[in-house]
């Protein structure tokens, strides 16, 4: 009775009706806010990456309506509901990785699309997710922290889907998933003498994983050892990249004045490599601001990971949140030179991108946790 | 109690480890970040001089430079081709406004064709928007003169100069040296259009285009200063091109012209082939054309008058040409009957200018009307006696006669290292069943493996079959697959590498007896009081072994004359001549078909007459030469 005493009390303030919506919502307002502001600062950026192409602009906001709408839709489910459905996702995503295998569409030499008639799509982008909460699902019912036994059951989960969509080949979300994989395992509190090990092993995977590569992919490995061997094709993207960038300098040449951008120097750049663009035009400034608020959303969704009320929500929380910071930096790494070209994209600017949705569908598993945290709890 | 206690410790603990690895993952999440910031600190800040002049003002633009393709000589080091500077207009799509303007603006002034617009839109868009496109090749001085005038007016439009290929030589072996030419749809999708950026030809066909990989040589890169505009400023650096490796052919060059000069005039092909190591010494298909016209890029009315000749100057009948071997296989069936033992070289015949086969009263002709009398193995062979074959081939029966055949190389391609090779056709009762439909067509006929005693009917060769079985007759069974190449060059290090024989498994006839027999025959058919080339042997002084065939192309009823006058031109006999000398060493071994040209004695015969002519004339020179190039190496 006193708690709802207090809460009409707050509703009586300005901002009191937009908190009370957002609690309705299950909405966490700081993170939507950040996450609202980098999609902003996206649009901004294709404008000028685009050539001042209004209509991409437009079609980028329709498919962040979209997501934000996912978003809010995911956030309505309890966290105990999704730790339920967690295997069936899990199993469904893998059927359809297997799909895609079988009779999947084929796009620029890849094999990724499921087409089922109605609606075409990507499997591995459901994967994202499935993964970490499957993961989260198993260590939930076990000790932690996880002991051998437990290791082996999650690194077959991670393996299997991380081999199926290395195979279409889209090395960049199997590293992205095999990843997810890896972080959920690592915050449930592997020892640091099993992390050394896989380190290891991981490395002495290397070669095979290298057999297993197709031609391109190499050449993008070789091409980051060192772009100067093939400036005329793969590395012709990095060299371009880094001028951009490099010139920038502090303060940035302004909005819609990138040479290299703007008289196409810069290949991807309203894609891949859009994060050149804003460092061309807006110089480290830009650039820092945008990794600030980066880091803010990163930051936020460790908090509501420490704060969640039981193992299975925190190991997703945190999985979610810290996968986000592998796309920001793997993206923001190739681009200024210090990774290897992978088709990542620069979550929630590049344009196009289905992975939007998914993304914002994690942060809506994030608010949802977040919400239901209290309502629980007591 | 003490159980409760322990799950709650576990839970504190649990809770206690994931916050620390939350913390952990905070902190490395902060420091990659942090990295990253020093990274682009780096970048824009410590660098950012570097960079910005990269991108400001001059600006530098990375090109292809296109390697120099390798060279092809023949065997005594005559050049077959080169490269040759020349000047070629460029367009850089993503520095001229609009393409297909700029391309109707440059139709307009006269410096291309309008009949190419839409082939070089396509070349435009197929290109990456960064690399040059060639318009147009070989400007004369006159041209490049007028563009350099307009050339304000077409910015991401420049005059280069280039080398381009050159036929020294002209039409001259152009069916085995093959051809460049602007690379097309097709010939983008078998290549990596990486290595070719800057390359604007690609071998077509023959030598050319089988060694493509070799000769075409590594592409290098440039960074170059370019002005506003795109126009080429200053070189900085780059990376030298590697250039294509030379290739040296088996081909004699005297030999080949010798050989398309006793063609000229007709439809028609010889191959001359070394049968010591299966080198191929000429290969002339005519009526041939001058590659150079590829490369000048000339007209599509010019391209189509040549591929709607009637006479096909671009068809390579030497390699790619089907026709019934005619007589001059039956060196091979008098072999095989001898080998089976179903004859020996003293059976005696009565030729009485017909042949028929018993409870049929068909009549299988004679070429000779009134008979050849007694004839035996080698004065059949010597007279070109039909009716002793006929008889010999039913002996034998089709199935022995694919096998042997078969030894020889006729019914599958002998594997020669340029493309465009027909496999050729050896019917067997087999084959008959598997190529028909129909039940009744599927049965082989005792009529056909007649026919087949005088090469007619199903079987067809092409010239290079002949030549390469008439090779394994003059090395007496042992057999070398054709070559075209010789050795290859790395012209950096002037490093030769031989392209050695490849002897095949050898024809299992052993006994020597039977060799001499045939060959003996052969020698007759030039030597011989009846042969049927007695012409071609006059005035040699050494001694050759040869078979005529005339093979009819035009069926002529039982009782009809023929009369070639009377007959269209097209509709006249092939005339064919395989013939191999010296006898006791042999050197060279040739075989002639003339299209339409009447019998195989009339006007083959003389044609390879006129190739040994050339090959002993000049064999001395030959010798010296050759031992020149092995020295210098």
């Amino acid at each position: 009775m006193i708690f709802a005493e207090s809460e009409d009390f707050r509703d009586k303030r300005p901002l009191g009706i937009v908190a009370r919506a957002l609690r309705r919502l299950h909405l966490d307002g700081p993170l939507l806010l950040a996450l609202i502001v980098v999609a902003s600062v996206g649009m901004l950026i294709l404008y000028s990456a685009s050539g001042q192409d209004l209509g991409i602009v437009l079609k980028q906001s329709l498919r962040f309506g979209i997501s934000v709408l996912a978003l809010v839709l995911v956030a309505q489910i309890p966290p105990h509901f999704l730790r339920l459905m967690a295997p069936w996702i899990y199993l469904t995503a893998l059927l359809l990785l297997f799909g895609v295998m079988i009779g999947g569409d084929v796009g620029k030499g890849a094999q990724r699309w499921l087409d089922l008639g109605f609606i075409r799509f990507q499997p591995s982008e459901i994967m994202k997710l499935s993964l970490p909460l499957m993961a989260a699902w198993y260590l939930h019912q076990q000790q932690l922290p996880p002991g051998p036994k437990s290791l082996v059951v999650v690194a077959v989960l991670v393996l299997v889907p991380t081999v199926l969509v290395g195979m279409q080949p889209d090395l960049g979300t199997a590293l992205l998933i095999a990843a997810s994989g890896f972080i959920v395992i690592l915050i449930a509190g592997m020892s640091f003498k099993m992390i050394a090990i896989m380190v290891v092993l991981g490395l002495s995977m290397a070669p095979v994983l290298w057999t297993l590569m197709k031609d391109y992919q190499r050449n993008r490995v070789l091409t980051f050892l060192n772009p100067e061997t093939d400036p005329l094709g793969a590395g012709y993207h990095i060299i371009q990249s880094k001028i951009a960038i490099g010139s920038g300098g502090v303060f940035g040449k302004g909005w819609n004045n990138g040479t290299q951008a703007q008289l196409e120097f810069l290949p991807e750049r309203s894609t891949d490599f859009i994060f050149a663009v804003l460092g061309e035009e807006f110089g480290l400034i830009g650039m820092v601001v945008l990794l600030s608020i980066y880091v803010f959303i990163i930051a936020r969704g460790l908090l509501i990971s420490a704060q969640a009320r039981n193992t299975f929500s925190r190991l997703l929380a945190g999985a979610i949140s810290l996968t986000f910071f592998v796309y920001v930096f793997v993206n923001a790494g190739m681009v200024s030179g210090l990774l290897p070209v992978v088709g990542v994209p620069l979550p929630l600017v590049s344009y196009g991108g289905t992975s939007m949705v998914t993304l914002m569908a994690g942060f809506g598993i994030l608010m949802s946790i977040q919400t239901n945290r209290k309502l629980l709890s007591t | 109690m003490s159980l409760r206690t322990i799950l709650l410790k576990d839970h504190w603990r649990e809770q206690q480890v994931f916050t620390g690895r939350l913390l952990l993952a905070g902190i490395i999440t902060f420091v990659l970040t942090l990295f990253l910031v020093a990274r682009l600190f780096f970048l824009q800040v410590v660098n950012y001089d570097y960079f910005q002049e990269l991108s400001h003002g001059n600006r530098v633009r990375i090109e292809a430079v296109p390697p120099t393709r390798g060279l092809i000589f023949d065997r005594n080091g005559v050049l077959l081709a080169e490269n040759l500077p020349a000047y070629q207009l460029e367009l850089i799509p993503e520095q001229v406004g609009d393409p297909e303007e700029t391309v109707r603006a440059l139709v307009a002034q006269g410096l291309l064709k309008n009949d190419d617009f839409a082939a070089i839109m396509q070349q435009i868009a197929k290109r990456r928007h960064f690399d040059p496109v060639a318009v147009r090749y070989r400007l004369s001085d006159e041209e490049v003169a007028r563009f350099a005038v307009q050339r304000p007016h077409f910015p991401g439009v420049d005059i280069r100069a280039r080398l381009a290929r050159h036929y020294p030589v002209g039409p001259l072996a152009v069916h085995a040296v093959g051809y460049v030419g602007a690379i097309d749809q097709s010939d983008l999708r078998r290549i990596d259009g990486k290595s070719y950026s800057g390359t604007t030809h690609i071998g077509k066909i023959g030598v050319e285009r089988a060694f493509e990989d070799r000769l075409h040589g590594k592409v290098g890169h440039q960074q170059v200063v370019v002005n506003a505009q795109g126009r080429s400023l200053q070189t900085i650096e780059g990376i030298h091109p590697s250039p294509g490796n030379d290739v040296f052919l088996t081909l004699d060059t005297r030999l080949q012209k010798a050989a398309e000069l006793a063609l000229d005039g007709h439809r028609g092909a010889a191959v001359a082939i070394d049968p010591r190591d299966g080198g191929i010494l000429a290969l002339a298909s005519a009526p041939a054309y001058d590659p150079n016209l590829f490369g000048e890029g000339f007209t599509r009315r010019q391209f189509n008058e040549l591929s709607s000749d009637s006479d096909e100057p671009l068809f390579n009948r030497a390699l790619g040409g089907h026709y019934s071997p005619g007589s001059t296989i039956k060196p091979i069936l008098a072999l095989a009957a001898l080998h089976y033992s179903i004859r020996n070289q003293y059976d005696e015949l009565l030729c009485p200018g017909y042949y028929t086969l018993p409870g049929d009263d068909h009549r299988y002709r004679d070429w000779k009307k009134e008979g050849h009398g007694e004839v035996n193995l080698i004065s059949a062979i010597e007279q070109s006696c039909d009716v002793y074959f006929y008889d010999l081939a039913i002996e034998l029966g089709i199935d022995r006669i694919h096998q042997f055949m078969s030894l020889f190389g006729f019914g599958n391609a002998t594997g020669i290292d340029i493309l465009g090779e027909k496999p050729g056709l050896m019917p067997s009762r087999d084959w008959k069943r598997r190529s028909f439909s129909e039940r009744a067509e599927q049965v082989w006929f005792p009529g056909e493996t007649v026919i087949s005693g005088i090469g007619q009917g199903f079987m067809l060769a092409t010239p290079l079959q002949l030549a390469h079985a008439t090779s394994i007759l003059a090395a007496r069974g042992k057999r070398f697959q054709p070559r075209l190449i010789s050795a290859i060059r790395d012209p950096m290090t002037s490093e030769l590498v031989m392209n050695p024989p490849v002897e095949l498994e050898p024809v299992p006839v052993t006994n020597p007896e039977y060799w001499k027999t045939i060959i003996d025959g052969m020698v007759d058919v030039v030597h011989g009081e009846h042969g049927t080339a007695i012409g071609a042997g006059l005035g040699l002084d050494y001694r050759m072994a040869g078979k005529t065939g005339t093979v009819q192309i035009f069926s002529i009823g039982q009782e009809d004359e023929y009369d070639a006058e009377e007959v269209q031109e097209r509709l006249r006999h092939h005339a064919m001549f395989i013939a191999f000398a010296p006898l006791e060493q042999p050197e060279l071994a040739v075989a002639v078909i003339i299209e339409n040209a009447g019998s195989g004695a009339a006007a083959a015969a003389p044609a390879a007459r006129a190739i040994f002519d050339a090959w002993f004339a000049g064999r001395d020179e030959a010798v010296i030469a050759t031992s020149n190039t092995s020295q210098s190496q």
